[in-house]
């Protein structure tokens, strides 16, 4: 059964379905339980559930995600939500020290079944501390799963397999995708964690996207195939584990890669994709490989000067054509 | 529980904490530990309010919770040779260490961290109606983190079953803990949270194990947090390769007057005396025979590094 769904709403069947099929799941933050969250993504839940599986906690990241360690550690699932990607850096301490490590320097003798929801990217008027697209931190970062689902349907299959899995897991939606709407198959079978996905094939140039730069991604290839650029477009999905064979695969027919995120360049996740494809397909390459990020500024808060750092499409297209016409 | 066994109690971790600094001192041991030393009444007064399935989340200087907990001993001093430990394999040594087998949530080696761990672990307890509490321990200076203010008004708002033991050693690592704080007493702030706030004896396991009762007592009932702050000094240094030059001349020396099995033996007559010198020679026997058995732990096979990093 495929139901046409708005992001946001996907994301709120998604917990739905966590709390109406796993009693050990509890859910917390900011705001999400009386006021149903800034966004609407736990819209309704608390009626449905109750304070004893969705409540609102203090503003206080380092507290309630170390709780959610905690009762993850003890026989809980818990999802913790930080209201926005920005408010991860106050409570570094839980993602790097804490969540991250346990089950490593426990020697396996303790898990820690956790997700930590949060929404990410730009959005207009949005300023420095509520635009970051923090995903490379996390991904630095082992022992934490890192999932960006670009679609609807992938904002309800990522988060469910996010709440099943045994690791803690990153789960990061992109705050500009929540209108779009599309099929979103509610009635699947839960995916196991991890893969990259190929949305649009094409034998020219591969690009690889995550979250947000996907459909940048697509709509480039559109703009690229009416001048005769057939560009592979891989939606890269999970950071970790990242499925690199994937990219290197489509890079193998392709000889060419392409690099598409809303992250600032330096030290991005793009330069991990770089790099690994200079060290695993090097034979392949037959240009280098281009990167498109934001550049190296905070996030300006006016549209006008939004529009002149954040990738599009037209950079995506821009990198395209230095890469398969130097 | 009676005075011999308290007494044994505490005997077990001092003689397993000066037996440490030894194998520090050989080269036996890497890195830096967090010694208890003074600090033993603590513990052994605490645990005795616990029972089975109450969790214990300490600090890096937490030897003596483990100890307490029953956590084995073999197993500790394996963990902080580095070798394969029953408990953490190697990953964790000192300052890290755990056992799920014991409820013992943990060390923590970033001051106060384990505060909102112990909340999530209470929030558990609360949420299953297991009647458990959790206790977590902190040290004075970790009263000035952020994350222990935020864990506490967690617990707080929330009503989970969390017992706050502050061990108050005056020393926040090598700073005096009143050049740190405006308050004259740090369970003074329990007011801050709506939550009560006792200070205590804490070189008197009596003391402490009647506080840490009332506390748990109204954590099982659901009543919430409470912050019991134990008093007590610090005989060896922040780290094993502190000094103190910072301390002033003869404050160890008077401190061992007041240490807590010297207390014992000072109000004890001749015929607990004989008991208590015998319960030295059980302990330290028990104690070398764990260094024994410790040192036959194989050490961890490198070709295992990268295991467990995910489930």
């Amino acid at each position: 059964m495929s139901e046409s769904l708005r992001y946001i709403q996907a994301v709120n069947a998604a917990l739905t379905w966590a709390l109406d099929s796993r009693d050990d799941t509890v859910y917390f933050g900011e705001d999400v339980a009386l006021p149903g969250g800034p966004f609407g993504a736990t819209k309704g839940l608390h009626k449905r559930f109750g304070s004893a599986r969705i409540f609102d906690t203090p503003i206080s990241e380092t507290g309630f995600l170390g709780m959610a360690l905690g009762a993850a550690m003890t026989g809980l699932r818990p999802i913790a939500e930080i209201m926005y990607a920005d408010f991860s850096f106050v409570a570094m301490d839980q993602f790097v020290n804490q969540i991250s490590t346990i089950h490593y320097s426990s020697n396996g003798r303790w898990r820690a079944p956790l997700v930590i929801r949060m929404q990410q990217g730009y959005s207009p008027g949005a300023c420095a501390q509520h635009s970051h697209s923090p995903e490379a931190y996390f991904a630095h970062t082992p022992g934490l799963r890192v999932a960006l689902p670009a679609t609807p349907d992938d904002a309800y299959q990522m988060l469910r397999t996010a709440v099943i899995s045994d690791d803690p897991v990153v789960v990061a939606e992109a705050r500009m995708l929540y209108p779009t709407r599309g099929p979103v198959r509610t009635d699947a079978p839960v995916e196991p964690v991890g893969g990259a996905r190929v949305v649009r094939p094409g034998d020219d140039v591969t690009v690889v996207a995550w979250s947000r730069m996907v459909g940048a991604a697509l709509d480039a290839a559109g703009e690229l195939a009416e001048e005769g650029i057939e560009a592979e477009v891989i939606d890269l999905r999970w950071l970790n584990p990242l499925d690199f064979d994937t990219v290197a695969a489509s890079v193998a027919r392709t000889g060419r890669l392409v690099v598409a995120h809303e992250a600032n360049l330096t030290g991005g996740f793009g330069a991990e994709i770089a790099a690994r494809a200079a060290a695993e397909c090097f034979a392949d390459l037959r240009a280098p490989v281009a990167r498109v990020a934001t550049p190296d500024v905070p996030m300006p808060a006016a549209p006008a000067l939004q529009a002149a750092v954040v990738p599009e499409a037209a950079d995506v297209v821009a990198a395209v054509r230095r890469t398969v016409r130097p | 529980m009676g005075l011999p066994d308290d007494y044994r109690l505490m005997a077990r971790i001092r003689r397993f904490e000066e037996r440490l600094a030894a194998l520090k001192d050989d080269g036996e041991i890497p890195g830096s530990i967090h010694l208890c030393n003074g600090q033993e009444a603590i513990p052994v007064g605490a645990c005795r309010a616990l029972r089975d399935g109450d969790h214990v989340t300490a600090t890096y200087r937490g030897h003596g919770w483990a100890v307490a907990r029953g956590v084995d001993m073999v197993g500790l001093f394996a963990e902080m040779m580095g070798r394969d430990s029953a408990l953490c394999g190697g990953r964790a040594a000192s300052p890290y260490l755990s056992d799920p087998s014991r409820w013992f949530v943990g060390e923590n080696s970033i001051v106060g961290a384990g505060v909102p761990v112990a909340a999530g672990a209470a929030l558990t307890a609360q949420r299953t109606g297991s009647g458990a509490v959790s206790l977590v321990s902190i040290g004075d200076g970790a009263m000035n983190q952020g994350n222990v203010h935020e864990g506490i008004n967690l617990a707080a708002v929330l009503d989970l079953p969390l017992v706050l033991v502050v061990e108050n050693n005056v020393y926040s690592e090598m700073s005096r803990i009143e050049d740190m704080v405006r308050v004259r007493q740090l369970a003074e702030r329990a007011a801050g949270y709506g939550i009560p706030g006792r200070v205590v004896d804490g070189n008197d396991a009596d003391a402490v194990a009647e506080a840490v009762t009332e506390a748990v007592t109204r954590a099982r009932e659901g009543a919430g947090p409470s912050i019991v702050e134990a008093m007590t000094e610090r005989l060896v240094g922040h780290y094993s390769g502190d000094v103190q030059h910072y301390r002033p001349a003869g404050e160890i020396a008077a401190a061992r007057g007041r240490e807590p099995l010297a207390r014992i033996r000072q109000a004890a007559d001749p015929a607990l005396t004989a008991r208590l010198d015998a319960i030295d020679a059980e302990v330290a026997a028990e104690v070398e025979a764990a260094v024994t058995a410790a040192r036959a732990v194989p050490f961890p096979d490198p070709a295992t590094a990268k295991e467990h990093v995910h489930v």
